[in-house]
């Protein structure tokens, strides 16, 4: 395990340098550069922006520009963005509770549902449930989440005035944001209504986020039982009397659970690209909503130093989930 | 009475007959071996007693009964309270018919618990003296161990310990030794007639071994493409068997046939699906076919020794 562990954390430098490469080098095939985009239409005296660039080190060539990021970032400096001028880490630090709040909603949404459907449809296999499931999950595994998203929206909100259009929490109430999450901080609130609004918020752009997950975990929960469902232990558990239900769930979900979480870890890199879509359909203010006004804004250590965090993330989720099949399957288990 | 009565079991796949009309005895404490070759609906048979044959599978017979109760007739919750506890299974392949996500201890437990057979307190201590008296060396250690840390005799003697654990009447036990080293397959036999006997429960025991069969049964049954060609006590069996295909499988004995440059083989196979032959299901293989064993099917006659042939050995004819 400790070997397996040391592994993967020399695979992250390489990673790194991989992700901070890509980032730049697509910021930089975009026409516009902070300076140019900052003072728009109208335009400056050429000697300004000359001395702009150069105190930005726009000025360099593009290899030395990446070469310095990548020292300020080995020595521990994400840098601050070019529009507020707070460090990336701060911003991101303010932001990144509102997109976890919003992802693990969205992935416990899609497990919650997702994981009793799948077990149904192979329990039930070849009836019109599982074929219509099965139908539904093709369609919603390859949901466009923009489109999913104004149309939940044009029905739930606009149409129906059930669930509001934007942000987290309604204009009227203030929460004072110690954990940065707003179900935990609306719930201590003095305010009554606070955390019923900030549910109602919660709603729409959960069942948008998770609806990719959803399908794809109730497709995967269904073929790995089936395919458990056959195994000759099965046989043994019914051979001993005990209950069906009992059979499904304690024998043959408990082994089915371990290529699913596979596939909720890898769900997760998806999530969050999710995420970033999601955040700017609902203006829901978390580091996706944040990293796409950085891309209109060319701001280049907001979008690089954001990019790097979110590769971080994707990595230590992945390595959780290793961790996890080691600790749901005995056999890989030392 | 009988122990287990079966009288006409048909098991079908669809069109398929994997078992042909049947009948099946076992007497309380008593060792029935069936035998016969792959194929030819011994698993199938047990699994209709145990209760587990799932869709697509049907299962009729005009008697099904255990100990005076009418299995057919149970809810299926009242013959889950039966099987695990009063009938009990052991199969042929121990390493994957345990789960492998849960301690060998755990899942001896899950039986005693199920049907409630001790109180929850000497659950462990319950299942340790199990253990031991199935040969496990060190139980208390391996009560923590997962199947696949333990070797294929060890698992299969694990799947002993669960099978008996309630104290059944009936352990079935399909070819259990077959998955093993041939160096094991002794000890488990010996095992299991140990227990038989020790506890008085009857077992009917699944095997492909004329050998094993010689040694261990009282009662011998042999199938044939889903079918009971004959059944006699052991020794009348070996001394006086009745059908060719019986004494195709005695002939193909290693100790019966010295002399022979090679051991005798039955040519052919059992049919399976789409070539099962008009009359009798044997007439393809049979050295000793006639006219009508091609156009009508032999019924199953006799008494103390039964058989389906219109031509069997041993009669003076
Ligand atoms: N679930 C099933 N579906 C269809 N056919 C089956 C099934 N189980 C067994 N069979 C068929 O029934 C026949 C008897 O099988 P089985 O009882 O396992 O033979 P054996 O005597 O070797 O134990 C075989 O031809 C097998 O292919
Ligand atoms: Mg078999």
């Amino acid at each position: 395990m400790l070997r397996f562990l040391l592994r993967r954390v020399t695979l992250i430098i390489p990673t790194f340098i991989g992700v901070t490469l890509a980032s730049f080098l697509l910021i930089h095939a975009v026409p516009g550069d902070p300076i140019e985009v900052r003072v728009g239409e109208h335009g400056i005296a050429p000697e300004r922006l000359a001395i702009l660039r150069h105190e930005f080190g726009l000025d360099q060539p593009l290899w030395k520009q990446f070469a310095d990021y990548e020292v300020q970032v080995a020595s521990g400096h994400l840098g601050a963005s070019t529009v507020t001028h707070q460090p990336v880490w701060d911003e991101f630090l303010t932001l990144f509770p509102a997109t976890v709040e919003l992802s693990v909603c969205a992935l416990i949404f899609a497990l919650v549902i997702g994981l009793p459907l799948g077990v149904i449809a192979a329990v039930k296999r070849g009836t019109a449930f599982d074929y219509g499931l099965m139908g539904v999950s093709v369609t919603g595994a390859s949901m466009p989440i923009f489109w999913w998203g104004l149309m939940m929206i044009l029905v739930f909100s606009v149409s129906l005035g059930w669930t509001p259009v934007a942000g987290r929490i309604g204009d009227a109430f203030f929460v004072e944001p110690w954990s940065g999450f707003m179900l935990i901080d609306s719930w201590f609130s003095d305010d009554d209504g606070a955390f019923a609004s900030a549910v109602s918020h919660l709603i729409l752009p959960t069942i948008v986020l998770g609806t990719i997950p959803l399908a794809t975990i109730a497709r995967m929960t269904r073929s790995a039982m089936l395919e458990v469902l056959g195994d000759d232990f099965i046989r043994t558990a019914r051979a001993k009397g005990l209950s069906p239900l009992r059979v499904v769930i304690v024998h043959a979900l408990r082994n089915a659970l371990i290529p699913v979480v596979t596939v909720i870890g890898l769900q997760v890199g998806a999530l969050l690209g999710g995420a970033i879509l999601t955040e700017t359909i609902f203006a829901w203010p978390g580091v996706g909503h944040w990293l796409i006004e950085a891309i209109q804004r060319r701001d280049y250590p907001v979008l690089q130093g954001g990019t790097l965090l979110i590769a971080v993330l994707v990595m230590a989720v992945n390595l959780g989930v290793d961790v996890t099949y080691g600790f749901l399957n005995p056999r890989i288990r030392k | 009475m009988a122990l287990l009565e079966i009288r006409n079991l048909v098991v079908e796949f669809g069109r398929f007959r994997a078992v042909d009309g049947v009948d099946l005895t076992v007497e309380a404490g008593e060792i029935l071996c069936v035998v016969g070759e792959s194929g030819s609906g011994k698993s199938v048979s047990m699994l209709a007693v145990m209760g587990l044959i799932g869709w697509p599978g049907k299962v009729s017979a005009d008697v099904m009964r255990f100990d005076g109760i009418d299995l057919l007739g149970l809810s299926p919750r009242a013959r889950r309270k039966l099987v695990g506890r009063d009938i009990a299974m052991v199969f042929q392949e121990p390493t994957t018919s345990l789960n492998p996500c849960y301690p060998v201890g755990w899942q001896i437990a899950e039986s005693l618990r199920a049907h409630n057979a001790v109180p929850r307190a000497q659950v462990r201590d319950r299942v340790i003296e199990l253990l031991d008296q199935v040969g496990i060396p060190a139980p208390a250690s391996r009560l923590g161990a997962f199947p696949h840390q333990l070797s294929g005799g060890m698992n299969q003697r694990v799947m002993i310990a669960m099978a008996i654990s309630c104290n059944p009447r009936l352990l079935i036990a399909d070819e259990p030794t077959t998955a093993l080293d041939v160096t094991i397959q002794k000890q488990i036999l010996d095992l299991l007639v140990d227990l038989q006997s020790k506890r008085g429960m009857a077992l009917a025991l699944i095997t492909h071994d004329m050998g094993v069969v010689a040694e261990t049964a009282h009662r011998v049954q042999v199938m044939y493409a889903g079918q009971m060609v004959e059944e006699q006590p052991t020794e009348a069996l070996f001394t006086k068997p009745h059908h060719p295909y019986t004494a195709a499988l005695l002939a193909a004995l290693p100790e019966r046939a010295m002399g022979a440059s090679r051991l005798p083989t039955i040519p052919g196979m059992v049919p399976g699906i789409d070539d099962r032959p008009v009359g009798c299901l044997f007439n393809p293989r049979c050295g000793r076919v006639q006219e009508i064993c091609r156009t009508s099917a032999p019924p199953l006659i006799g008494e103390a020794a039964k058989f389906r042939c219109y031509f069997p050995l041993g009669e003076s004819a």
